[in-house]
């Protein structure tokens, strides 16, 4: 998913000490956040929008496109699914330590109401110079500026490490696209590119990948038919395999989701796959010659 | 989390699956008791949480409680894939005329639960699928609907199990049930076998917890086994921190789990090998001091790279935690930043205040300083 300017935001747990402090800072950048929901504190006004009991609720009253969740792991599956009923087709999902199994439900609701869900663990989406949704650093004008290069990325800290690299080359973002570290997540790798190949602000598509699953494998089938030039960094490459690298989704079991088998598929696609995320100008310059 | 068969069994014998009368011994006179007390032929299991203990020799009959002391005496101690055998599962020995597999699993492909069944059990589910992959039967589940007798049915359909698909079909409804009462991650039954009388009998069983469930399945996790960690870990581990140790020289503290990763990737990149990985950005930044002491308490430690993206965590709040730890423990190695992203200015000007240190322009050049001083100090070649 990509949010752009025009989108209205709700921010689930709005009044939680993170949901007030990136709340602030997602208006402060332009994000159009219009309401917000915590069931005890319905009628009051936090932040400068109402909050309401429910997403249903907040619907009816203010109408949204976009609901982005400040809850905790056990609430998260509950508002997610108000959001749905209230007929949200976007979700953002923040939480890191969601149980798979409630992952899995949520991702099976939004597959029955025709939603889509990014994350979770993830730290968001963010169109330079017109909005942001999550926790990443919209505002540092080294790290997002506006552009033609798409990012994708697992990883938080390594896609911010990406898009300031690619900033001080002399690139923008047309978007930057949070999936996730979790194993299972809603918008995959695939997912992302097939949109990113489908926007019309987009030239070009960096992946910031991870090892563990096989998402980037996925992704690789589909860069290979792609007019527009993807090149990827995959961390991971030095981890001892079984162990997880901080990243839920972040494992080796015995062959599967090896960095080994991810360059291959990448490369076989075409895709310029970037030693160290240092080299993401220049390969990017060389992909666009 | 990884479950001993032991441990695994009663979760398979509370949804209504026939699991083998057995108790835990960790000692050959304990085991040759719990033998004596079933008063019929025994299997002697090690109990460690790894597969292919039979090939390793950890899995043998006793004729009668003296065998099973024998078998026990030569299991205990025994190392099977890195774990030393601490207990066994003394079992009655059953009669079985056909073993099948049986297993539900999160399947990130589908996104949902996938219910394996194969009438060739006894051997790896890889193996099956790799050399009879029409012997390998495979469901996707709709988690919002369920796994019934008739999804149960249709899997069945075509696999030959024609006199058992009825208690098999029910089994496989149950282990389903398990998997979805308990956080299941993976919950496998291998084999499940057709005894000679016609009952259906787990023989054994593997149960792994969903780490991100473990928050609201407490009662679970004082059975489950432990990782095995090294000291240093053991201590990450009680202070919250993610933290791993490796077997390189150059101490890693980096923010965010991507960016630590691809630290090491660097590092290894250029002909270095990292020491550890350890993640402090979130609210770890606030445990630099021990996250420090952790690094350095590394005995192959040869020299220091703090690498700081700053995203959601703050550079700024993150250094001047560090350098508090830092000027408290005086450490005598030489240390080398990168520091970029959000509050690096205020973050930079600090170590240059506090440390006399200017951080490297990139990550690379940090990394590549920090190979160097390694090698100085008689490190990595």
């Amino acid at each position: 998913m990509i949010v752009r300017g025009e989108d209205r935001v709700l921010v689930q747990g709005i009044t939680g000490k993170q949901g007030t402090h990136w709340t602030g800072r997602m208006q402060a950048y332009g994000t159009q956040v219009v309401a917000g929901v915590n069931p005890r504190k319905a009628g009051t006004e936090h932040c400068g929008v109402p909050v309401y009991a429910s997403a249903g609720e907040a619907m009816r009253e203010t109408g949204f496109d976009v609901s982005v969740l400040f809850i905790p792991p056990l609430g998260v599956k509950a508002a997610a699914q108000d959001a749905m009923e209230a007929g949200c087709a976007r979700l953002v999902v923040l939480t890191e330590h969601v149980p798979v199994q409630d992952v899995m439900e949520l991702l099976a609701m939004a597959r029955a109401n025709g939603a889509a869900v990014v994350g979770p663990n993830t730290a968001g989406l963010v169109t330079p110079a017109e909005c942001f949704v999550g926790f990443m650093p919209a505002f540092e004008s080294d790290v997002f500026r506006p552009g033609r290069v798409g990012v994708i990325s697992r990883s938080g800290s390594l896609g911010t490490l990406v898009c300031l690299n690619l900033v001080q080359a002399g690139f923008g973002q047309s978007a930057f696209i949070g999936i996730g570290g979790d194993p299972i997540v809603g918008t995959t790798t695939r997912d992302a590119l097939e949109m990113l190949d489908a926007d019309e602000r987009t030239d070009a598509v960096v992946v910031v990948g991870e090892i563990g699953g096989t998402m980037e494998e996925d992704a690789a089938e589909f860069a290979r038919g792609m007019a527009k030039p993807v090149v990827a960094f995959i961390a991971g490459a030095a981890s001892p395999p079984g162990k997880k690298m901080g990243h839920a989704g972040a494992i080796v079991m015995g062959d599967k989701g090896t960095y080994r088998s991810k360059r291959k598929a990448l490369e076989a696609a075409r895709v310029a796959v970037l030693a160290t995320p240092s080299e993401v100008g220049r390969a990017l310059r060389a992909a666009l010659d | 989390m990884n479950f001993e068969e032991h441990a695994a069994k009663p979760l398979l014998q509370a949804a209504g699956i026939a699991i083998p009368r057995g108790r835990v011994a960790r000692s050959a006179d304990e085991a040759e008791a719990a033998a004596a007390a079933l008063g019929v032929p025994a299997m002697v299991k090690a109990q460690v949480p790894a597969g292919k203990r039979g090939k390793a020799g950890g899995i043998r009959r006793a004729g009668d409680p003296e065998a099973a002391r024998d078998a026990a005496s030569a299991i205990l101690g025994m190392e099977i894939a890195g774990h030393r055998v601490a207990s066994v599962l003394v079992e009655e020995q059953m009669q079985v005329a056909a073993e099948y597999y049986a297993a539900v699993l999160s399947d990130a492909a589908s996104k949902g639960p996938l219910v394996m069944f194969s009438p060739e059990g006894g051997m790896d589910v890889e193996e099956t699928a790799a050399s009879m992959p029409d012997r390998l039967g495979q469901a996707p589940v709709d988690i919002l609907r369920g796994f019934d007798l008739d999804s149960a049915r249709a899997l069945l359909g075509g696999l030959g199990v024609d006199g058992d698909e009825g208690p098999v079909a029910d089994t496989l409804v149950a282990l389903y049930r398990a998997y979805r009462d308990n956080d299941a991650e993976l919950l496998e039954i291998n084999p499940l076998a057709r005894l000679a009388d016609g009952r259906l009998v787990a023989l054994d069983c593997k149960f792994v917890l969903d780490d991100s469930g473990i928050q609201r399945r407490q009662e679970l996790v004082g059975r489950g086994s432990p990782e095995t960690l090294t000291a240093l870990e053991a201590r990450a581990r009680a202070l919250g921190l993610r933290y791993i140790e490796l077997d390189g020289d150059i101490g890693v503290l980096a923010n965010g789990a991507g960016l630590t990763m691809t630290t090491m990737d660097v590092i290894a990149h250029h002909g270095g090998r990292p020491a550890n990985f350890l993640e402090i950005g979130g609210d770890a930044y606030t445990k630099a001091r021990p996250a420090l002491e952790l690094v350095l308490d590394n005995p192959r430690i040869k020299c220091l790279l703090v690498n700081f993206c700053g995203a959601f965590a703050r550079t700024d709040v993150m250094t001047g935690g560090l350098l508090d730890a830092w000027e408290a423990l005086t450490p005598t190695i030489p240390v080398f930043f990168s520091v970029r992203g959000t509050g690096s200015a205020e973050a930079q000007a600090m170590l240059r205040e506090r440390l006399g240190v200017t951080p490297c322009e990139t990550m690379d050049e940090a990394i590549v300083a920090a190979i160097a001083a390694a090698r100085d100090a008689g490190g990595s070649r």
